[in-house]
């Protein structure tokens, strides 16, 4: 049987605590997240990951720093925001972990806790989609493309010339985009989940003596 | 059987002919495909990045639209497939959620109870129709054009969906049948960088760069694609990848109910053809050849 994920690894700091227990709370959504306490440390995932070269902390050293109790560092690195989520590590991982998902909770924690790295531009791309989606209800790609290159630096335009022209040629690219007749309905849909989405203070777990040395991390 | 058509947002602007092509490809082969009314986008992958009740409520919201209907959806758009189906799993899956979701979607006078699958049009070709349907339905063999069959990582991963994870044959039994060769393409789960395109574009160009290299070693003509996000990083980056490593490619990136469009013998301007970049060579021998065919036997 999987035993309480929610026991400490030895004494942390408060602001360990709180982050690592934020991150636990948007596990619970995740199928089986649990799971995560079976890592064997088998290195399959870093091994499967096709962007784990360009990874400082790979996937591997994420779940085992975790299991150490050092969420600032994860939450501080760029891999969390390198992956591409194409799910190998997911589907190879011999004791089913959902490493990607669990990915995306980091994703969400470091967001909630405004743990972002300057030199992460994700955050602004996934403002812009958001607020095309409360707008419109759809999406226009390359209109998001532009604004995100324009929060993001807009001499990158320059770049993305070329590209464009030969779009508008192929006639691949729509200006307008289109709303969608049911908006007010969806807009109260999302007005209402963000009321379930607000963070929830949670009561830090007591210091028992079971939560130091080896019981802590069997 | 009658089935919700949901295109996502990326197949009514770039991609629009993979839109085109899905439709026609069904039309020809006589099954119904309503367009979901008012459907709204799925989130895709940058929604769970943000906040979970409302990416799932927003996704939720097109499963409620369908339930109504009656009938499963079918999405050719691989990350609206993933984005619809991971919504049903997480949802099905905690009690709790499902409750919290459902009482969203209440403020839009719609429930989900969670009987819709999410189906792709791959699957419902080769599994649903079936291939024995579509041979039948075949005007111009393909000639043992070299198809490398991309499936992208996210239409069999990374729940056990219509195919195995890590060698799906549904692509390269569907092109046999109309005679195609299929070749050893063993980077066709491999990612090509998705959205980090826009983000981190260095390390999708290269990941880009491995996968075509890959379909020109092993000799293909084309390349088939499900995904319209990994069509565009394909087929809009070449020339970059190119510049960036010193390469000279100048792969066609199709969609695969493109090409299976040209078997059924549908006219190139409703599949879109004219909107690729690269043009098939083989592809478009096969047109003339029939076409000069056609003339013979009226003429004769």
């Amino acid at each position: 049987m999987i035993t309480e994920i929610e026991i400490l690894p030895g004494v942390l700091s408060k602001k360990e605590t709180t982050l690592r227990n934020t991150f636990l709370e948007h596990t619970k959504i995740i199928p089986q997240g649990e799971r995560i306490k079976l890592c064997i440390q088998c290195g399959t995932c870093t091994g499967s990951c096709p962007l784990s070269y360009a990874m400082d902390i790979t996937p591997r050293k994420l779940i085992a720093l975790f299991r150490a109790g050092d969420m600032e560092s994860i939450l501080k690195s760029r891999a969390i925001w390198i992956c591409a989520s194409c799910y190998t590590c997911q589907t190879r991982c011999p004791s089913q972990i959902k490493v990607t998902d669990i990915l995306y909770a980091l994703k969400r924690t470091a967001m909630e806790k405004k743990i972002l790295n300057p030199g992460i531009p994700t955050y602004a791309l996934s403002q812009s989609f958001m607020k095309s989606i409360y707008k419109y209800g759809r999406l226009n790609e390359p209109r998001l493309i532009i604004k995100f290159i324009m929060r993001t630096g807009f001499w990158k335009i320059f770049n993305m010339i070329p590209l464009g022209i030969r779009m508008l040629k192929k006639n691949r690219i729509k200006f307008s985009t289109e709303k969608i007749k049911g908006i007010t309905d969806l807009r109260k849909i999302m007005l209402k989940a963000e009321t379930f989405d607000m963070p929830i203070e949670k009561e830090l777990p007591a210091y028992t003596p079971e939560a130091v040395g080896y019981k802590s991390i069997s | 059987m009658k089935y919700a058509y949901y295109p996502g947002c990326s197949l009514h602007s770039v991609n629009k002919s993979y839109d085109q092509s899905c439709k026609a490809v069904f039309n020809n082969l006589n099954c119904e495909l309503t367009e979901l009314e008012d459907w709204n986008c799925c989130g895709a992958t940058i929604y769970m990045s943000i906040k979970e009740i409302t990416a799932l409520a927003v996704a939720a919201r097109n499963l409620a639209l369908a339930e109504k209907l009656g009938c499963d959806i079918v999405t050719p758009c691989s990350s609206c497939y993933t984005i619809l189906n991971k919504a049903n799993r997480y949802l099905k899956n905690n009690e709790e959620v499902f409750e919290k979701v459902n009482l969203c979607l209440r403020e839009a006078n719609l429930s989900y109870h969670g009987t819709i699958r999410v189906r792709h049009p791959l699957d419902i070709l080769v599994n649903d129709i079936g291939i024995d349907v579509i041979k039948l339905n075949v005007k111009i063999p393909l000639n043992q054009l070299k198809i490398a069959n991309y499936y992208g990582c996210q239409i069999v991963r990374p729940e056990k969906g219509f195919d195995d994870r890590e060698n799906p044959k549904t692509m390269e039994n569907l092109f046999e049948s109309l005679g195609a060769k299929e070749i050893y393409f063993p980077y066709k789960l491999r990612c090509c960088g998705g959205m980090l395109m826009t983000t981190f574009q260095n390390a999708s160009l290269k990941l880009s760069k491995e996968i075509l290299e890959c379909a020109i070693e092993n000799g293909a003509d084309c390349i088939a694609t499900t995904c319209p996000l990994c069509q565009m990083n394909l087929e809009g980056y070449q020339n970059k990848i190119n510049k960036i490593y010193g390469t000279e490619f100048k792969m066609p990136i199709l969609f695969f109910t493109q090409i299976l469009g040209v078997a059924l013998g549908i006219d190139k301007k409703e599949l879109g053809l004219e909107n690729n970049f690269y043009k098939c060579e083989k592809l478009e021998e096969l047109f003339i050849s029939s076409s000069k065919q056609k003339e013979l036997t009226t003429v004769g």
